[in-house]
């Protein structure tokens, strides 16, 4: 048995499956942050593994750097949040967290 | 055949930590998985041939992402008795739907015909990426910077001492920054 594109799909989707899993369980809301970026990976390695093995390009490599610098930016403005969140509840539970204006 | 083991040691390399990152009760413990499911994916990435890809995602998710993942986790930490309990109710809905997920994506994977070919030999892809940023992709690069922009002056007004009280910002703030 080689290794093929399925496995690199089966990877991804366990990866996507306990991405979601964890953003639904957490109440942290950087436990959800971690769970957001398990997802985005498993979407990185589906785009990897496509272009290599379907399109033999670099198209989707290039996608894949895109989710990357995205990812990275939404993890700034997240982890901001995070804090701001924190000096005005003391608390970083997503559900205490239902005000627009304290 | 040697190729098929380090897949798989990779492949384990990502999928094992990735539960500790979602079971863990302590966020510390998970952000530590995490480093190591990052890596696996990492070496993912340099066994598909993508290999500035890897050392992108080495740099910018374990170098960046990960570290402030962590600051965060340590700057917001609470004491033992505060912290939130996952009960039942907070287990079987999102297990559910997970397997739910999982098998639909199982029963796709497994059921159709991918037109995959055969491996082509792996080249250096850091020029080809290069030049395709400037030609082809030149407006979602452009984009991304923007995007990228945005998002730090954003950070960098949310995390702003004195903002979260309502009060003015002190006067040599804004002369800085004018």
């Amino acid at each position: 048995m080689t290794v093929g594109l399925p496995h690199f799909l089966f990877v991804s989707a366990v990866l996507f499956a306990l991405g979601l899993f964890a953003v639904m369980r957490r109440r942290n809301t950087v436990g959800i942050l971690m769970g957001v970026e398990l997802m985005l990976n498993a979407c990185n390695i589906n785009f990897v593994a496509f272009s290599r093995y379907v399109q033999h390009g670099i198209d989707g490599q290039i996608m894949a750097a895109f989710v990357i610098v995205l990812a990275a930016a939404e993890a700034a403005v997240a982890l901001a949040i995070v804090l701001a969140l924190f000096r005005n509840y003391g608390t970083v539970n997503a559900d205490t967290a239902q005000s627009l204006k304290r | 055949m040697t190729a098929d083991l380090i897949f798989f040691l990779l492949a384990a390399l990502t999928l094992i930590p990735a539960f500790w990152v979602v079971l863990s009760s302590n966020l510390v413990h998970a952000g530590f998985a995490l480093l190591f499911t990052l890596l696996g994916v990492a070496g993912l990435y340099a066994w598909l041939g993508a290999d500035f890809l890897a050392i992108t995602q080495l740099m910018v998710y374990i170098g960046g992402v990960l570290v402030l993942i962590l600051f965060t986790v340590m700057m917001t930490r609470l004491p033992e008795g505060k912290r939130p309990v996952h009960g039942l109710d907070r287990l079987v809905p999102p297990a559910f739907l997970g397997l739910a997920i999982f098998a639909l994506l199982y029963k796709v994977i497994t059921g159709t015909d991918w037109a995959a070919g055969a491996l082509t030999e792996a080249l250096p892809t850091t020029s080809v990426i290069g030049l395709n940023l400037l030609t082809n992709y030149i407006f979602p690069f452009e984009y991304v910077s923007l995007v990228l922009l945005a998002a730090m002056i954003g950070a960098a007004i949310l995390v702003r001492e004195g903002k979260a009280n309502g009060e003015e910002p002190a006067h040599e703030d804004t002369e800085v920054t004018s």
